[in-house]
């Protein structure tokens, strides 16, 4: 039986409608559970001396006074962790030609980037063991430091690592149909440079572990604020010696990830490490400063690209070159050649076009470390795309939403390839823009702008179509041999009080995985969701799975939830048309009742059918299954990845004499396929439009000519406040993924991968009239004034 | 990072504040609203302080008239000054500062007195107290003193205080009948600091402007007054620009802030004109 989701008074029919969070309360009321509120017998705390130079050699540590700090307990170097603990090395066999040298946890002999950890301290408190760690006395010898990503590969540029030969981390070219005839050919060939600024992620909850070695029974426990356990389980599991089994990796309630916890960290490392020397709990938790200098940096992207139109504005050719740094090593186990892969993977994706050429260039520097951040490159290829074709809009005095009509897949030509070789089951980029021009009343918003152009004020509306990667398959990390699963797990199981649990391998960082889980094996089973407790992150307890990444979640994890919730309603079934001498066939559950399933009536309430199944199995028949455990997988298998798409729209104000930007409204209408959670699918897109909104006018991390990180505050790194965001209306469109019966794909990155590019075109829509132009994130005052020629010097 | 303090101890009134200040050996350290101080401490920028705390010193918050004046307790807080009767009447530009500073956590903490003695370039007080001319009040082991504003702000950070001396308050002139006062400022986000911003007084006797975050400390634009007062804006937008050298930093350049200065400066005229229409 499937579930007639077109149907909304169908019973039990959670999927699709909001339903509270279960775990809201307990955060809102300051009952969460996060790694720092975990203390445990005989804990102690570590503190990271970090190197203060971008690149230098480590000539001697003195570590003595130090030690006699009140509370200090012990002082590592990196050679001393280097005996307990293997480097390693952030490559994958697919990404070809990609390479980076061995990291180890703590630097050795050589210190590669401001805030590397060079040092740990441990000590009874962190206080302590911070006061030890200001006595530790390093001594440096500054090496040549690169830092610009444009002349990384110049000759005269220093090697960062001699043995790899060059600082090229990987280049990728694709190459579809030609490019040089089109380009030569077309009616406009408009070319422009872009740059998006170095970003993090800035998780309200900084990165925090606590590892507990249980010598006596040889097992390693980490409570850790991860996207990721599994994962992580392997990763300490193969680099401290044990077997993996004897890692158990516990997630309890994680504070904002957005891809930031995804990743191995040295530090992280070293504290398992530590923990497995001392013996004892030892807890690590960041604080802003090391955020900023040490948890990933992304989005560092400087990009010449060209687009070719012919008259009527059909896209005849792209072509983009894109670079990237992304400091001294690839990001274990993910990789740091990703997101310039993605790029190449998703620029000018909406758009139905035949010649395109894309190279990405990524090269090692003297900065943190970029690896993947929500919407990793798709802002970026957003970026890129959505600039072009408003450029090429103008140069024809077409208007935006026109050329986009002109170029988008038809929504009924899929399936479809994609020149960048992406292939697209299902799609609605103008059903979408139909939508968006709907909620907008673009016609409407153009009178306004005219209007208020007539008053001198410089409003401007921009649009950006955006294609999304979700629900990815082992073509993302295991096809290179990473032990990443792609697959996910869920386990759901009856109690003798008939309330449900259910153990997923994916897990919540805050968004609210817990509550899409709930509902979707709420409606599977047949109770309500209030009687579904969930359990993720703890991999001695849940099924085998990915964790949170790439947008999986829903599409992935609740498919798996799904199939298992329907499994057990199957079980508890059988039971009961034993007990009720009927057909399971013709029972179904509901709200927690066995039913006839026509008339509805109440037959058995599944805490009734509980109490005989535990307690009085005697009085079922011998041999009746009555397995109220059922565990299924589900794993993506047509589709390398599923892709979404969707449109935004940024309204705003361009003050032309401060250069300040005021976000008047923003809209974005997107299709995940099934929208489980219509609240929580509203609020991941608009949190994601917060994050891309940062990107455009606020996020940048600086740093200067030396390495050195010149703005690792929350004062001076400025992430977007309330105050400055718009109204955000979100609409749906929903195509369900014909992979799954769920039929979802992933809600989470799109927001982040639309909103830049969406208000880059309002700027320079505002702009157009006075023949100024901005490409180069964030948009702020100042560049906006010397796009305008008012500033020069 | 853990603050790494030398100790505390709350001071009952000014007296003991002096005491325990002498008897520190150095380490001695006011304690306010805490909203500088006790950043600092977190980011460890300053480690050992004996910390003496002013915050509940009673006779130091308040604000009465004075005769021609109001006289604001150094303690007094940011929230407070910004929903005050009496300041709205007689010094409308320190209520309207108050929104441009930080945010409301902040400012129900932060004290007036503590963002004086501060001395940060960018805040909005210390140019409130140039712009309006207004006396400080200081006491120390010696006795009590008066410092007027153009004399308080000696540096980034860094004001003419004695080591160990307590701001008291400050006495700001009642606005007279006819006098204009406002704020502008660009931030890059509501609550944070300004990149550039000003204070304009316009009164009988003429123009007093004050400008923040365009150089080490507050300062009083004396060119740029004496044009307006000449009735000439192209050139007193031309002085300030010429009296200010503002730093670059990664949030805008110094040529950024110079130009914002002068925008400023027009919106300010604009507003004050549009008053007396
Ligand atoms: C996120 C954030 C944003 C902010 N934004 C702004 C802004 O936009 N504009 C702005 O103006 N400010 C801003 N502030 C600073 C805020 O206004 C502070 O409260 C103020 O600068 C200091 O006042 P305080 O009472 O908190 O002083 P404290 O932090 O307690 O003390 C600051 C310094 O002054 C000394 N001190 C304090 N009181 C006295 C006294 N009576 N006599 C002698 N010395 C004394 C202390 O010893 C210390 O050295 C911001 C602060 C934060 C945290």
């Amino acid at each position: 039986m499937s579930i007639a989701f077109g149907n909304p008074d169908r019973p039990n029919s959670y999927i699709g409608k909001t339903v509270p969070r279960p775990n809201a309360r307990k955060l809102v009321q300051g009952r969460g559970r996060y790694v720092d509120d975990i203390v445990l017998p005989r804990m102690v705390h570590v503190a990271f001396v970090r190197s203060p130079f971008a690149h230098a050699r480590i000539t001697g540590i003195e570590a003595e006074a130090a030690k006699g700090v009140k509370g200090v307990l012990r002082v590592f170097t990196g050679a001393d962790l280097a005996e307990v603990c293997t480097p390693w090395v952030g490559v994958l066999a697919h990404l070809k030609g990609l390479k980076s040298p061995p990291q180890h946890a703590l630097a050795v002999d050589r210190a590669a980037w401001v805030g590397e950890p060079v040092v740990a301290v441990v000590a009874t408190s962190r206080a302590a063991a911070e006061d030890g760690a200001a006595l530790v006395e390093v001594d440096y010898d500054p090496l040549p430091v690169v830092t610009d990503t444009m002349t990384a590969l110049d000759a005269d540029t220093p090697v960062l690592h001699p043995d790899l030969g060059d600082n090229l981390a990987f280049r990728r070219l694709h190459e579809e149909g030609d490019v040089a005839a089109a380009m030569a050919s077309a009616h406009k060939v408009i070319s422009a440079r872009f740059r998006t600024a170095r970003h993090t992620g800035v998780t309200p909850e900084p990165r925090s572990i606590l590892v507990d070695w249980s010598p006596a029974d040889g097992q390693m426990t980490a409570y850790h604020a991860t996207q990721a356990p599994h994962m992580i389980q392997t990763v300490l599991a193969a680099h401290l010696d044990l077997p993996e089994s004897r890692v158990r990796v516990i997630c309890g309630d994680v504070g904002g990830s957005y891809g930031i916890k995804v990743h191995v960290y040295p530090d992280e490392v070293a504290t398992a490490a530590i923990a497995k020397v001392m013996g004892r709990p030892v807890k690590f938790i960041a604080d802003r400063l090391e955020s900023f200098s040490t948890d990933i940096h992304a989005r560092d992207h400087e990009i010449e690209a060209k687009i070719a139109v012919d008259a009527e504005g059909r896209i005849l050719a792209m072509d983009v070159d894109d670079w990237t740094g992304i400091g001294p090593y690839s990001v274990y186990p993910r990789t740091s050649a990703i997101e310039g892969n993605q790029v190449v993977n998703l620029c000018g994706g909406p758009y139905d076009f035949a010649n395109y050429r894309a190279r990405t260039t990524v090269v090692f520097q003297n900065k943190t470390p970029t690896c993947q951040y929500r919407a990793v490159g798709h802002p970026i290829a957003v970026a890129i795309t959505e600039g072009l074709v408003d450029m090429a809009a103008a140069a024809l005095g077409m208007d935006p939403v026109e050329i986009r009509r002109r170029n988008m897949y038809a929504d009924d030509a899929y399936p479809v390839t994609s020149p960048a070789k992406m292939r697209f089951e299902g799609l609605s980029h103008h059903a979408s823009m139909d939508k968006l021009m709907e909620m907008m009343d673009y016609d409407a918003l153009r009178a306004d702008q005219a209007e208020a152009r007539k008053r001198g004020k410089h409003r401007g509306i921009g649009i950006a179509s955006f294609i999304e990667l979700t629900n990815p398959s082992p073509f993302m990390y295991g096809i290179g041999g990473a032990r990443i699963s792609a697959q996910d797990g869920c386990t759901v199981r009856m109690d003798p009080d008939g309330s449900i649990v259910a153990l997923s391998g994916v897990t919540e960082q805050g968004q609210g995985t817990e509550a899409m889980l709930s509902q979707v094996v709420a409606e599977g089973v047949g109770v309500l969701p209030s009687s579904v407790r969930v359990i993720t992150g703890d991999t001695q307890v849940t099924p085998y799975g990915g964790g949170t990444w790439a947008s999986r979640g829903a599409g992935i994890g609740g498919e798996a939830a799904l199939q298992a919730a329907r499994a057990l309603r199957q079980s508890i079934l059988e039971v009961a048309a034993a007990m009720l001498q009927a057909d399971a066939g013709a029972l179904d559950i509901r709200d927690g009742q066995v039913v006839t399933a026509e008339t509805g009536e109440q037959r058995l309430p599944l805490e009734e059918l509980g109490r005989i199944v535990y307690f009085r199995g005697d009085t079922l028949p011998k041999g009746l299954p009555r397995e109220l455990v059922q565990t299924r997988h589900f794993i993506t298998m047509d589709y390398p990845f599923a892709f979404t798409n969707g449109v935004q729209a940024s309204y705003l104000e361009v003050d032309t004499d401060t250069g300040v930007v005021t976000l008047l409204n923003h809209w974005c209408v997107e299709d995940c396929g099934r929208v489980i959670n219509p609240q929580l699918v509203d609020e991941q897109i608009r949190g994601g439009i917060v994050q891309g909104l940062g990107g455009a006018l606020y996020e940048e991390i600086h740093y200067d000519s030396e390495g050195q990180l010149l703005n690792g505050s929350m004062a001076d790194y400025l992430v977007p406040m309330a105050a400055e965001m718009p109204d955000m209306q979100i609409g749906h469109v929903e195509t369900p993924t014909k992979e799954s019966e769920l039929g979802a794909k992933g809600a989470g990155e799109a927001g982040t991968a639309g909103a830049p590019a969406a208000v880059m075109n309002a700027i320079n829509d505002a702009l157009r009239p006075l023949g100024a132009q901005v490409t180069e994130m964030p948009f702020t005052p100042e560049r906006i004034l010397r796009a305008l020629g008012t500033i020069q010097d | 990072m853990k603050a790494s303090a030398g100790g505390y101890a709350r001071a009952v009134d000014v007296p003991h504040a002096l005491e325990l200040m002498a008897g520190s050996a150095g380490a001695g350290r006011y304690l306010a609203g805490g909203q500088s101080l006790v950043a600092a401490l977190n980011m460890r920028l300053s480690e050992g302080d004996m910390l003496i705390d002013i915050s509940r010193i009673a006779d130091l918050s308040g604000i009465r008239e004075d005769g021609d004046h109001l006289r604001i307790g150094a303690l007094t807080r940011h929230a407070d000054i910004g929903r005050d009767a009496l300041i709205r009447t007689h010094a409308p530009l320190l209520s309207d500062a108050v929104r441009h500073i930080a945010h409301a956590a902040i400012r129900n903490r932060g004290t007036i007195g503590g963002a004086l003695a501060h001395a940060d370039p960018a805040a909005e007080f210390p140019a409130c107290a140039l712009a309006l001319g207004a006396t400080l009040h200081a006491q120390g082991g010696t006795g009590t003193r008066d410092i007027a504003a153009e004399e308080f702000f000696e540096d980034v950070f860094t004001t003419t205080l004695a080591e160990g001396e307590i701001l008291t308050g400050l006495s700001v002139p009642k606005a007279e009948a006819g006098e204009v006062q406002v704020i502008e400022e660009v931030a890059r986000r509501s609550g944070d600091y300004a990149l550039t911003g000003l204070c304009l007084v316009r009164r009988a006797a003429g123009h007093r402007l004050s400008i923040f975050s365009a150089g080490p400390v507050p300062m009083l634009a004396r060119g740029a007054m004496a044009a307006l007062d000449a009735g000439d804006l192209d050139a007193a937008v031309e002085a300030l620009r010429a009296e200010i050298d503002p730093p670059s930093d990664t949030q805008a350049s110094g040529s950024y802030r110079r130009h914002l200065a002068g925008v400023l400066l027009r919106r300010a005229v604009k507003r004050i004109e549009g008053d007396r229409a």
